[in-house]
């Protein structure tokens, strides 16, 4: 399905997510990298072990949700932009998601947005919480979006909203 | 004006850098003709960050590998690099390679053993108006944009969406530049899913079993007619509808720049998974000429990061052929095969390894 739209389904991205219970527990990366790509900087960036180790370099990322803490490194550090952390319960009615970004200009803190899902369509409006720059990543950023939490399945991505 | 060399090497991309890096501080005499004012080929147009392992610079920005890779070829006194230098044609029966500097100074190059990292030319596309003013290659497209800063136009039209086409897409919407839609005539998208993910979630439409038509301007383009395709690439009437761009890129694929090794009478063949025409080699990335070696998109068309393990690989055959191999050149060697063996398993590299079939070993 994705190979015809360049998106995954609910029933795809869905396969990508933790089980409710550990959604509801606390921030966990996401992982949407279903090709066979021979990469595989995602596995060293985590420090906590939760991205298990690739026995070839061409095997898909299989993380741990147990062992994830949603820190984020592995945002910064993926070439194709295929991970982001969801934290669901972020504050009363909002989730927290946590994108790569690589869009001028950089957004800001305060800063407020539109709210992309994985097609493009605009489906709400957003805060940026924070903006993190990591230095293995100059030019990327990842952003801290603080989104209407009945979006939290669907919200992908940002667009900056022009004042 | 003669020169005199053991290895030289044709083309300073990925591929030719790499292969330099083998020679660089020995006492091999090394000449590096590149055609562009600058070291680096195609990776110093590539802004998005590179896939594979730490070894090959996965996770890093294409420009800045090229940086990288440079460096060391620059300062190595051996090496001798002429830019802005065509390698135009080897002459066999007096053993010299021309090669013209700045379009006037004529350089005859006697060397022991040559490695041609001459990359490739993108494909174009036949329609009605195609020469007009507006419509670009997707190469075209970055080297105006991600080198020289120049914007090739506003409302933007792709054609094509393997890596290329999606990943330049993805490039002008950074650039400020407004992607109308990519289209592709086959019924799936060409390019990895995480590329097409990113520009999907930047709105920008991708219109499968799609081609462009006709282009449509008086001075310059202004809008170009798409036409749906059933599943036999038929044109299906009726389905014609107008779009206004004022730019149309065309990234249609890319074919290995093979000329030269005619001139070494290479024996060749057309091999479809590998672009078009490209030389039968061993796993040493030696020809059937045996002086003659290849490395990357010459080789077949792949990867930034195969292009680097070959032209390794490569320039390991050409120190042990002129008898000066180390054992760090042999673990080198060995250490890129494997890479290289790994890059290439797993089903994305089925094409790869099926055109590879054909033009390695049993033949040289």
């Amino acid at each position: 399905m994705y190979k015809n739209t360049g998106y995954l389904s609910s029933q795809e991205y869905s396969s990508c997510m933790p089980d409710e219970e550990r959604m509801n527990s606390g921030a966990v990366a996401i992982i949407e990298c279903p090709e066979h790509i021979p990469c595989n900087p995602c596995q060293e960036a985590c420090s906590r072990g939760a991205i298990q180790p690739f026995e070839k370099i061409t095997d898909l990322p299989v993380i741990d949700f147990e062992r994830c803490n949603g820190c984020g490194n592995c945002i910064a550090v993926c070439p194709g932009l295929a991970i982001y952390v969801l934290q669901k319960e972020y504050e009363p009615g909002f989730s927290l998601i946590k994108i790569p970004y690589e869009m001028l200009p950089i957004p800001q803190k305060g800063d407020r947005c539109d709210i992309l899902s994985r097609d493009g369509s605009v489906i709400g409006q957003g805060l940026v919480e924070r903006v993190q720059k990591y230095s293995f990543n100059l030019k990327g950023r990842v952003l801290w979006i603080k989104i209407p939490k009945e979006l939290h399945r669907e919200a992908r991505n940002i667009r900056v909203v022009n004042e | 004006m003669k020169q005199i060399c053991d290895v030289l090497i044709v083309g300073a991309g990925p591929a030719g850098l790499c292969a330099a890096s083998i020679f660089a501080n020995t006492d091999v005499q090394v000449i590096v003709l590149e055609r562009d004012p600058f070291l680096g080929g195609q990776l110093l147009k590539q802004t998005h960050m590179f896939f594979g392992s730490k070894e090959q610079y996965a996770g890093t920005r294409g420009f800045e590998i090229g940086t990288l890779l440079k460096e060391p070829i620059l300062q190595a006194k051996n090496i001798r690099i002429f830019t802005n230098t065509v390698a135009a044609g080897f002459y066999p029966e007096d053993g010299f390679l021309l090669a013209i500097e700045n379009d006037q100074e004529l350089h005859r190059i006697y060397f022991k053993k040559i490695l041609l990292a001459t990359g490739a030319s993108e494909k174009a596309l036949s329609f009605e108006n195609n020469d007009l003013p507006g419509i670009f290659g997707a190469g075209a497209v970055q080297t105006l944009m991600n080198m020289y800063g120049v914007a090739p136009g506003k409302e933007v039209i792709m054609v094509g969406s393997g890596n290329i086409g999606l990943i330049v897409s993805y490039q002008l919407m950074q650039a400020g530049i407004s992607v109308k839609c990519i289209v592709e005539a086959a019924p799936v998208i060409g390019g990895y899913f995480v590329h097409a993910a990113k520009v999907r979630r930047l709105q920008i439409p991708i219109y499968t079993q799609t081609t462009v038509r006709k282009a449509f301007g008086t001075e310059s383009l202004e809008g170009v007619e798409l036409i749906s395709l059933d599943a036999h690439w038929q044109e299906i009437a009726g389905s014609e509808r107008y779009e206004t761009c004022d730019t149309l890129c065309l990234a249609v694929g890319l074919s290995p720049l093979s000329e030269l090794l005619s001139h070494f009478q290479c024996e060749t063949q057309y091999v479809p998974e590998l672009g078009g025409s490209v030389a039968l080699r061993n796993q040493r990335m030696q020809c059937t000429h045996k002086d003659v070696f290849i490395a990357g998109d010459v080789a077949g068309i792949e990867e930034a990061s195969s292009a680097m393990l070959e032209g390794m690989i490569a320039g390991v055959s050409i120190a042990e052929d002129l008898g000066i191999a180390t054992p760090s050149h042999k673990s080198i060697k060995e250490e890129s095969t494997q890479f290289l063996q790994a890059m290439r398993s797993g089903p994305i590299g089925d094409k790869i390894r099926s055109g590879l079939r054909k033009v390695e070993d049993s033949h040289v």
